[in-house]
């Protein structure tokens, strides 16, 4: 679907673009920021194409502001096998609509998309931070000054234990305005630049398996001390606040051979016990990890499979090497889905199957609307094959797919 | 679909009633209760083999017939076991094989056109049908119990042995085929498993249990492994072994 990414349209007076879904956000962004104009969601790396954005519903660091990036698509043509082409929209299409925001593209292919922007000023982003001791802190300065910023996140150092369990660096940010820039940089040409943010590489000598315990307790040690214990009005350009990893190409190699996989929950509001549980757990198990992230989402929205929940949302990188990961990763689960938590599809790469319709209760009301638009079960994927409740009809008459693409023709 | 931490939803037993078998599959099928096929000869040994994976965490065990001395059924064999399972088969372990009885074999008879028969032909043709599925699909891993025993063949059982020998090498071969196709192959040499097959003889040094080759194999496929020895030691005695005089290694006792 990279093929077909072309920009459709550009409204600049409703700030809404039209583009089809294969376009990646970095490219799409480096047209739009000149304009004056930014996605209203924009997860944690731009090399994601609109399409997968709207699949996984994806969210960032201010969706307790904004929520979601399908809450910000006016509309979508969604080619399904079941009834064709359709154009969706929330108000005139909702269950079509909604089953294909977080639908992981069982619905159809979304072929164009219009999207909602947001309008900035600069390219900029105004940060403040605060370094907090532990988890009850980080927790509290999140809930108390969240509210009053765009785009919120705490880094959690996940190797400290005891006493600085959860001792975290809380950043909030807002889009910068002119006035928050020094005087020589405030030119339209200036104000809005966005450069590429591809400068760095992990050479391909970089030693497989350079982070082990030791190396990420001393890199989380030196990253939590070096960095100021408050601050405000620090302006940075949105690269390095939204995509701090982007700009490292081929970061993940330093896990080594086996790579890692990532891990990202939500748990209600007031389930913080299981949260720090969770947290201890992970701590004592030595499952070296870079730094997690912690959030507060805001409300969900309708859609059935769409991952944020009112609650605090935990994602961490684990290195599959670590012995036993597979075990301690199935006991976490059942503990999030006991506690009315979920885990982020999107990420997910090894799921208990079993625990699927307890974190997503709303799975069977997604599978009605899923079995008129792809009646046939037609749309599959690696993670309807690995979780088969995603796809109930599919597995129980497996039609015969022959290479190439049987897609129902257009008149049906 | 084989998970970012190796465990898998599910697997085709060829050769079904296998003790080396059945102990992979039960260790592949526990943590995620995976649908286990088990294909072979007789109904019963494979419902009794059906009832020991239920008990260990299989999801769903489905048996189908297979015989791996006829060749033209193998195609189908995989097809079916594919409906059985209801879709992939992430890992299809090839556990068929008979030992045959070297001496009564050498004085006559039709047992050792037997022996390589089920044991050569048979896993070529089925290898064959199982890696056409897995290219097929994309994914998947054949598991191949090879033998130390075809490393380097000996005079005490070297009917078995050189179909051991030929097995093992076409697996090699077939594992190069599937290259970039997605799928793979763990090729799989145990030293003397004390077993059901092994009834009644003396157990050679370095012998080994239908449990510790599960957990070796299972071991093996999470960490993507070619080629696994149980024991592991057996991969530094075979180095030695395979430089040895023919004077000594022909008087190497069976």
């Amino acid at each position: 679907m990279t093929g077909c990414d072309r920009i459709v349209d550009i409204d600049l007076r409703e700030a809404t673009v039209t583009v089809e879904s294969g376009i990646s956000l970095d490219r799409l962004m480096r047209t739009l920021v000149p304009l004056g104009l930014w996605p209203a969601v924009s997860p944690g790396t731009r090399y994601v194409t609109v399409g997968g954005a709207i699949g996984s519903d994806v969210h960032g660091k201010g969706h307790h502001s904004d929520g979601t990036f399908c809450s910000h698509v006016r509309s979508m043509d969604l080619y399904s096998p079941g009834l064709g082409r359709l154009t969706l929209t929330p108000d005139g299409t909702p269950e079509e609509f909604w089953a294909t925001a977080g639908g992981m593209g069982l619905t159809g292919i979304v072929e164009r998309a219009t999207l909602e922007l947001l309008r900035i000023e600069t390219s900029s982003v105004r940060v403040d931070s605060q370094r907090t001791a532990d988890l009850d802190s980080t927790m509290a300065v999140m809930s108390e000054r969240d509210s009053r910023y765009r785009y919120s996140v705490a880094w959690i150092d996940c190797l400290a234990r005891g006493a600085s369990l959860g001792r975290s660096i809380v950043e909030f940010g807002d889009h910068a305005s002119l006035d928050d820039l020094p005087a020589r940089d405030r030119s339209p040409e200036r104000s809005l630049r966005f450069g590429s943010s591809r400068q760095l590489a992990a050479p391909p000598w970089v030693p497989s398996g350079l982070l082990n315990r030791w190396s990420v307790a001393a890199f989380n040690e030196m990253w939590y001390r070096k960095a100021p214990a408050r601050s405000s009005g620090h302006v940075v350009d949105a690269s390095s606040f939204f995509h701090p990893l982007d700009a490292v190409d081929g970061w993940n190699r330093i896990y080594g051979r086996r790579g890692f996989l990532q891990y990202q929950f939500v748990l209600p509001y007031e389930q913080s016990d299981v949260l720090r549980a969770v947290i201890e757990r992970l701590v004592k198990a030595r499952a070296a990890s870079f730094l997690a992230v912690l959030k507060r989402f805001g409300p969900s929205n309708p859609a059935p499979l769409s991952f944020p929940r009112e609650g605090w949302t935990l994602a961490l990188d684990l290195p599959v090497s670590f012995a036993g990961l597979d075990g301690e990763l199935d006991e976490l689960d059942e503990l999030i889905a006991g506690a009315g938590g979920r885990v982020y599809l999107a990420k997910d790469s090894r799921l208990r199957p079993d625990l699927l319709e307890a974190m997503y209760p709303r799975l069977g009301e997604w599978r009605d609307v899923r079995e008129r638009l792809d009646p046939q079960g037609l749309m599959r994927s690696d993670l309807t094959r690995r979780l088969p409740a995603l796809a109930r009809h599919a597995t129980t008459h497996p039609p015969a797919l022959t290479p190439g693409f049987p897609l129902q023709s257009e008149e049906q | 679909m084989r998970d970012a931490l190796g465990s898998v939803g599910s697997i085709l037993v060829l050769g079904g009633a296998s003790e080396i078998g059945v102990a992979i599959a039960s260790v592949l099928a526990a943590p995620r209760n995976a649908t286990v096929v088990l294909a072979g000869r007789h109904a019963g040994s494979l419902a009794a083999a059906a009832a020991e994976l239920e008990l260990a965490g299989a999801g769903r065990v489905e048996t189908v017939h297979f015989d791996a001395a006829d060749a033209a059924s193998h195609e189908e064999v995989i097809d079916s076991a594919v409906r059985a399972a209801g879709g992939d088969l992430d890992v299809i372990v090839v556990a068929f094989g008979i030992l045959g009885d070297q001496a009564a074999d050498e004085a006559g008879g039709d047992g050792a056109a037997r022996v390589a028969t089920v044991n050569y032909v048979g896993a070529v043709s089925a290898g064959l049908a199982a890696a056409r599925q897995l290219r097929r699909q994309g994914h998947g891993c054949i598991v191949a119990l090879s033998s130390v025993a075809g490393e380097r063949v000996r005079r005490a059982n070297f009917i078995y042995g050189s179909s051991k020998a030929g097995m093992d090498g076409f697996f090699q071969g077939l594992s190069d085929s599937l290259d970039g196709s997605g799928a793979s192959v763990l090729i799989v040499r145990p030293g003397f498993v004390r077993g059901r097959m092994t009834r009644g003889m003396r157990p050679a040094p370095l012998s080994t249990t239908p449990e510790a080759v599960a957990e070796a194999t299972v071991r093996a496929l999470r960490n993507a492994k070619g080629l696994v020895w149980v024991p592991q030691t057996l991969r530094v005695v075979m180095a030695v072994m395979r430089h040895l005089p023919r004077a000594v290694w022909r008087r190497v006792p069976g």
